[in-house]
């Protein structure tokens, strides 16, 4: 078989499990998701933490929920990096993490980004990866669908203010979706070779004659929830390259079907809560398609292998793994960098330009197709009802969607909802070239700029890959960048939470002739024509100074 | 006493962070733990360690360097990929080169030079080409082992005559790859000069696009670790492994074979030899009279 043949079957493959989940695990998830019921485990948990679970709140209570509980996070995380060298570490012992870092770090996770200016393996300990980070790498995901979940309500409901209990979302998203899948999918990646254990690792003497410190660590019980979660903040610094973290060509697979899995399938609970799985459908279709264009376009990037590095190597093959290969490696690139995930199995930095260039178009959309968890089907909505905006104004139909007006309350939140992400991604990028800071780049020319543009990109969309040449671990770096995640992560949940309590306000308008149909064809097309052409319009300039003017040269 | 809301907020949600941090970052973990050390899983778990004679030699999925201290290959060992992870497969500092696919121009210094992805790739498909006695040439690449790139200097400029060329990644004394680019003699290259007012001009040269060593040969991994390599470039190290073992390279190519995965469920990922493996069933099969 031919490797663009297997290259595409790959994606076929992935394509076929995602149909299958989105009809099955999203209606689980409804079902979950939406009960009246508390298990068990769930009325523990409310009775440690002390709220009413059928007690419902207004979007400013929900919002402010929403922050405290990341605030608080924040400021734990926080400790407990500083604190590392007091805990009970297991394995070898690390030092307190040094301040930038700690506070770039604990933004870092709490923010769903996973951005990493540190290295895994030498800076933070077993502890502190399993009781910190990955506490986080639970809850902030959970905290995405949350707020996609209020969203969701404030479409489905009609002349309330009440869009639901954060907590209580917050408690099932963790113990009814994410706790099963990553239990059960931890122990198939064992399986495959990952490494669980809390051992300081394994010395041993290679046929050289020379040492080898085989590493310990939990390993797959983060690696599973790191995929699963969008969260993609690795254990060791290669990340998901690491035979460890991603032993084998079937581990690739899976890990890249885990981090699409639940925001392909929200839009059917999407569909259900509102009443009509045809809008669902529509939803999951414009992400379909964005995600599949941009797919089949880096894997022909990668695979035709311009520049000229690659031409004289033969392949893009630098910085990608034997048993993954150039075309499986694309997909995992372009399936992390277009939901918000930022886990890599082979370095972007290394990639052809426009392959390069493809991976910071993924973030530019904006993570909604289909974006992190719960932010990416938030971000998707958002972009629905602009869109619906602009048909109304085109064709002078009246902008409603879902039985809702868009009036100019709702258009000022979601306008200001889009303009957050550019604003920081052109600004940051902005001030580290006028600054001098760009300086720490690895390599010359377009390409270090790229670099910059990248990680600004990747920080204020909330998905934590990197053009990993360039060094961030100084001072106004981890300061620059933890702000760019913090207010790209936060500004949106407001605005888009605002969007949610003025709709629910609403009472129904029945569909009129002069209605726009939103789950046609005809729909899915505008809404992806808007977004690229909204995409395109903000960071062209940008982009054609870095990834364009290196592969045009 | 009863404490305004914001702080209430705030109280439920340190208690919040407090529960999942037991369920999450405590029970969780453990639980996966405790799964991951049944037999069956345990040896996965704890890092598939592969031993020779009672002894623990390697990860079965960890690569590992078969080079001498001085880092030359040792010819009775199949040779793994160029790695970035610290001096080489070093578990401790995992990486990537992250150079880019324009990254051409070598940094040259009085004591040495950084070498530019380019000639890194040029440098290592020599080297190999040398170790195996066949063509080590490439594209973009001098006979030297150099990136063959010019910084071509105009009248104007970007336009107007050629004023002066020089063999950016050859330092001097070399001869430079061309004598002369437009009738302008090729300069070598001066550690400490400032060419950046020169157009990069890469050069092509004759070599065939298909070199005789393969792609993996000449470019790092993304971990630094990777365990295998291409089927091809096992093949091409057969001759060696057999000379140096005294063995036909029938019997070589044989175990080489053995040692070779396909794509899993026949289209998953690409085929590729576990070097580890191999070498261990070489030592074990046909044992080196060194």
């Amino acid at each position: 078989m031919s490797t663009t043949t297997a290259g595409v079957l790959f994606i076929v493959s992935l394509i076929a499990a995602l149909a299958v989940s989105y009809r099955f695990f999203g209606d689980y998830m409804y079902r979950a998701l939406t009960s009246t019921k508390h298990i068990v485990v769930e009325r523990g948990v409310y009775k440690a933490i002390g709220v009413n679970p059928d007690a419902e709140q207004k979007w400013t209570v929900y919002a402010r929920s929403v922050l405290a509980f990341s605030a608080l996070s924040l400021l734990f995380l926080y400790a407990f990096e500083r604190l590392q060298d007091k805990i009970w570490q297991f394995g070898a012992d690390f030092t307190a993490v040094p301040v930038e870092l700690a506070w770039n770090t604990a933004v870092s996770f709490t923010t769903n980004t996973n951005w990493q200016a540190y290295s895994g393996e030498s800076t933070m300990s077993h502890a502190t990866q399993a009781a910190g980070l990955a506490v986080q790498n639970f809850v902030s995901a959970a905290v995405g669908v949350s707020v996609a979940l209020a969203v969701v309500r404030g479409f489905a409901r009609n002349k309330t203010d009440q869009l639901g209990n954060f907590w209580v979302d917050l408690t099932r998203v963790v113990v009814r979706v994410l706790l099963p899948v990553a239990v059960v999918f931890a122990i198939v990646l064992i399986a495959g070779g990952a490494v669980q254990n809390f051992s300081d690792g394994t010395d041993v003497a290679t046929l050289n004659g020379a040492t080898q410190h085989l590493t310990g660590g939990g390993v797959a019980s983060q690696e599973v929830i790191k995929e699963l979660g969008t969260n993609g903040g690795g254990f060791y610094n290669v990340n998901s390259a690491h035979p460890f973290e991603n032993p084998t060509s079937w581990t690739n697979w899976i890990e890249i079907y885990l981090l699409l899995l639940i925001s392909f399938s929200l839009p059917r609970v999407f569909g259900r809560m509102v009443g009509d799985k045809r809008q669902g459908l529509a939803i999951v279709s414009i992400m379909a398609i964005l995600a599949v264009g941009s797919t089949l376009l880096l894997n022909w990037a990668q695979l035709s292998h311009a520049g000229t590095v690659p031409n004289a190597v033969g392949a893009a093959l630098e910085g990608v793994e034997t048993r993954f290969g150039v075309a499986n490696s694309a997909t995992f690139a372009s399936a992390t960098t277009l939901t918000s995930t930022g886990a890599v199995d082979s370095f972007h930095d290394s990639y052809t330009a426009f392959g390069g260039a493809l991976t910071m178009f993924n973030m530019m959309l904006g993570e909604v197709a289909p974006g992190g968890t719960g932010s990416g089907l938030y971000g998707m909505l958002v972009l629905a009802v602009i869109t619906v905006f602009v048909a109304g104004l085109m064709v002078g139909r009246t902008p409603e969607y879902l039985g809702k007006k868009i009036g100019a309350r709702e258009m000022k939140f979601a306008s200001l909802y889009f303009l957050v992400t550019p604003a920081l991604v052109l600004v940051g990028t902005a001030a580290a070239m006028a600054t001098g800071n760009w300086s720490t780049q690895l390599n010359v020319g377009p390409h270090g700029f790229s670099e910059v543009l990248y990680a600004f990109t990747s920080a204020a969309n909330n998905n934590g890959s990197a053009f990993a040449g360039i060094t961030v671990n100084t001072p106004w770096w981890n300061t620059a960048l933890g702000l760019a995640m913090l207010f790209g992560r936060f500004l949106p949940i407001i605005f888009v939470l605002g969007l949610a309590g003025s709709l629910a306000r609403q009472k129904p308008t029945p569909a009129s002739a002069g209605t726009l149909p939103t789950h046609k064809p005809l729909f899915v097309g505008m809404v992806a024509g808007v977004t690229l052409i909204l995409v395109a319009l903000t960071f062209l300039p940008a982009l054609a100074l870095g990834p364009l003017a290196e592969g045009l040269r | 006493m009863r404490l305004p809301s914001w702080i209430t907020q705030h109280i439920a949600a340190l208690r919040t962070i407090l529960t999942f941090t037991v369920l999450c970052g405590i029970a969780y973990p453990l639980i996966v733990t405790a799964v991951a050390q049944l037999p069956g899983l345990r040896d996965r778990a704890n890092g598939s360690v592969v031993t020779a004679n009672g002894k623990p030699v390697g990860s079965a999925i960890i690569g590992q360097l078969f080079t001498d201290d001085q880092g030359d290959a040792l010819k009775q060992y199949f040779q793994s990929r160029p790695s970035a992870a610290g001096d080489g497969y070093d578990l401790d500092s995992t990486s990537a080169s992250n150079l880019g696919p324009e990254s051409i121009e070598d940094k040259l210094s009085p004591d040495g030079a950084t070498l530019s992805l380019l000639s890194q790739v040029c440098s290592r498909s020599k080297a190999v080409g040398e170790l195996e006695g066949v063509d080590g040439r490439r594209p973009y690449c001098t006979s030297d082992g150099l990136g063959a790139v010019l910084r071509v200097f105009h009248s104007d400029g970007l336009t107007g005559r050629v004023t002066r060329v020089v063999s950016v990644n050859q330092a001097c004394p070399a001869t430079p790859f061309v004598s002369s680019y437009a009738g302008v003699a090729v300069e070598c290259a001066k550690a400490g000069e400032d060419y950046s007012g020169g157009v990069l001009t890469t050069v092509r040269g004759d070599a065939p696009a298909e070199s005789a060593v393969p792609a993996d040969a000449v470019t790092a991994s993304a971990s630094g670790l990777d365990p295998q390599i291409s089927p091809e470039y096992a093949k091409l190290q057969v001759a060696r492994v057999a000379q140096a073992r005294g063995v036909s390279a029938a019997e070589v190519l044989k175990l080489v074979e053995q040692n070779t995965t396909g794509r899993a469920l026949g289209f998953l990922g690409e085929p590729g030899v576990n070097v580890l493996q191999l070498n261990l069933d070489l030592d074990a099969k046909y044992p080196y009279q060194g």
